[in-house]
């Protein structure tokens, strides 16, 4: 019998989502591998549950979603978050660092009608995740091979290395080195297949930081290359919420306003 | 031309095309030097067109920089950040496909593109880095099969050299700047304002062969000993020496020096060291399943010590801190690859240095952490 996979939006953009839907021919085959039960961006059909694996976009921003994510979790067998979102709280982390009532303020005419969490959090703050996949969006080929790794009952493979090493497989000449470009490529995490330093930028960091990482180190050089304001800025984008990025960017804050006191 | 293989010869300047001309007619693919992404690499060539004229690089420990000559020297440059080892250990190479069938599994090995390979513009230190790979990879307990096809009959058309870079070292591993051995021919460029010609020394029967098809003129005696003292010149203008011979000792003395702990500080576990190193050989398996569970692709990929699954042992990493990692990595290299293949798996062409990102320079390290032995420009 066909393995049931459900998809799932949180607080997200829907482009983790899309990446599936991108998939086009691939994505024939997984409608033929497995029966899509559940997949409101790719249909209205609802089939119940339980689900063999879930795909869960997005991050935990209402009290309605936190209801929502224990259901899920309840009537899914193998739960994997898909993306920077439901990873490590995606872009929106940002009112973490923030009052959410000002923000709610200036952007809404009527903000007393928006019920919103003080705070942006992935999954595996409220329940237990089988896997996580990385990235900003995910990277359409890695989740294909994790999603059929998994239908069929194997582990998933999913390399924990720098982006560093996709660069020297492609034959990538390094960014930093040859041309002084700033680049997070060295403590991040692997899968986007080394996208932006392949066309002469440097690495974003939209895979969130590597298993190994010297973040410390590395900011040590990006502050030959940027201000103290554009690396705080770095380690608090897609991936604000993952913890290795967090403490660095509260770090550079802390250091800036110690700065200023003593000047 | 003379029948004796030691007697020099001129190739013109205006004559290169022909010669790789002649290699292409006789079946090899060209991997030679050209300018991609802002550096010197190697990779496949069309033809001569392809060589990166008239530029040169300056490299220090993590800057990497192509610049415009005042000549239109054709090998002007050092190593750059790509090695040899790419074409002859893929990096990413489909090893065994497994397919379910109506009588039971079917195995399909893959094998790629074996045609021979011409290697235009190897360096000594680049022929002393397939010698140790060879060593490693097709004459140990356990051949690697694809690798041994994928060199079998391998041309080299090396080119002696007379730039060395900021990084370079080969002088202190013995591995360079002539090449004495390993090529089928040699150039040494002899570039000025008035002249541009290659002196050309003949290593093999296939290289003689070559040469007699391009009926190529002796060299004067002065061009010969002109292309010697541009090649000297080189061995001098090399930015840093040490004992190798007191280095395996040295390090594994030293296991707990506290400079370890600074190195751990600033690595950056990227990578890099290693992946650009001509004679870093370890490689993983991947497989890949199909959304019909039908077809497993096994996958071989190269690998670094400095990544922390490396060495995912039972219950999690074996060296989980990026001290031990750049430790492990560093005595191998230096040392124990004494113990383990009878050489050291160092050449000298300064790669891991300059493609550090932080900086980090083995031979400033050695000279640190092996103490007076090591000491660097004795």
């Amino acid at each position: 019998m066909k393995k049931r996979l459900a998809v799932w939006k949180f607080a997200s953009c829907d482009g983790c989502q899309l990446s599936l839907l991108a998939c086009e021919d691939e994505f024939l085959a997984l409608a033929e591998a497995v029966d899509i039960a559940y997949f409101l961006e790719a249909s209205s059909r609802i089939k119940n549950g339980p689900y063999d694996l879930s795909l869960v976009e997005g991050s935990i921003t209402t009290a309605h979603d936190l209801q929502r994510i224990q259901e899920v979790r309840r009537v899914s067998k193998k739960l994997m978050t898909i993306g920077a979102c439901a990873t490590s709280g995606g872009i929106q982390a940002l009112r973490d660092f923030a009052d959410i009532k000002e923000f709610t303020s200036a952007v809404y005419a009527r903000p007393e009608y928006i019920e919103t969490l003080a705070t942006s959090t992935p999954i595996s703050a409220h329940v237990s995740v089988d896997y996580e996949l990385r990235g900003c969006p995910v990277n359409k080929r890695q989740l294909l091979q994790v999603v059929s790794a998994l239908i069929n009952d194997l582990p998933p493979h999913v390399a924990s290395h720098p982006v560093c090493v996709e660069c020297k497989l492609r034959g990538n000449v390094c960014v930093t080195v040859a041309q002084g470009t700033p680049c997070l490529g060295p403590i991040t995490h692997a899968g986007c297949g080394a996208l932006c330093p392949s066309f002469a930028r440097g690495c974003y960091g939209c895979f969130g930081p590597a298993d190994s990482h010297n973040v410390e180190a590395l900011t040590r050089l990006l502050a030959d290359q940027l201000s103290e304001l554009e690396i705080t800025r770095i380690f608090s984008t897609f991936n604000s919420g993952a913890p290795a990025f967090r403490e660095q960017h509260d770090k550079l804050v802390r250091l800036r306003v110690l700065g200023k006191q003593g000047s | 031309m003379s029948e004796d293989i030691s007697a020099e010869l001129v190739l013109p300047r205006e004559r290169c095309g022909e010669l790789l001309e002649l290699v292409v007619k006789k079946g090899y693919r060209l991997i030679g030097p050209k300018l991609e992404q802002g550096a010197i690499v190697f990779g496949p060539l069309r033809g001569v067109d392809d060589l990166p004229e008239g530029w040169t690089d300056e490299q220090s420990p993590g800057r990497y920089r192509a610049v415009r000559r005042s000549d239109a020297s054709l090998f002007g440059y050092a190593a750059g950040p790509r090695s040899l080892r790419r074409f002859f250990q893929l990096p990413d190479v489909e090893l065994v496909v497994l397919r379910r069938g109506q009588d039971g599994p079917r195995l399909d090995y893959g094998s790629g593109d074996t045609r021979p390979i011409a290697l235009i513009g190897a360096r000594g230190c680049d022929l002393r880095a397939l010698a140790i790979q060879d060593q490693v990879l097709a004459r140990g307990a356990y051949p690697d099969p694809r690798y041994v096809a994928r060199r079998a009959n391998t041309l080299v058309i090396a080119v002696q050299c007379t730039e060395p870079s900021g990084s370079c070292f080969c002088t202190s591993m013995g591995a360079g700047p002539r090449a004495e051995l390993g090529f089928d021919l040699a150039l040494t460029e002899v570039v000025d304002a008035e002249r541009h010609h290659f002196v050309v020394e003949v290593g093999s029967e296939r290289g003689r062969e070559l040469v007699a098809e391009l009926a190529l003129a002796l060299a004067a005696p002065r061009l010969s000993s002109e292309a010697r003292e541009r090649v000297a010149g080189a061995a001098a203008r090399m930015g840093r020496r040490f004992e190798e011979a007191a280095v395996h000792d040295a390090l594994l003395a030293n296991l707990e020096h506290p400079e370890w702990d600074r190195l751990g500080e600033r690595c950056l576990s990227c990578t890099n060291c290693t992946l650009v190193c001509p004679t870093c050989f370890c490689t993983t398996s991947e497989d890949r399943i199909d959304l019909t569970g039908d077809v497993v692709e096994r996958h071989v990929r190269h690998d670094s010590c400095f990544s922390e699954e490396f060495s995912h042992l039972h219950g999690g990493s074996a060296r989980a801190s990026i001290r031990s990692r750049y430790r492990q990595w560093l005595t191998h290299k230096f040392a124990t690859w004494y113990d383990q293949f009878g050489s050291s798996g160092c050449v000298g062409c300064g790669r891991c240095i300059t493609s550090c990102p932080v900086g980090i320079d083995v031979t400033q390290e050695i000279s640190v952490i092996g103490g007076e032995p090591c000491k660097l420009n004795p």
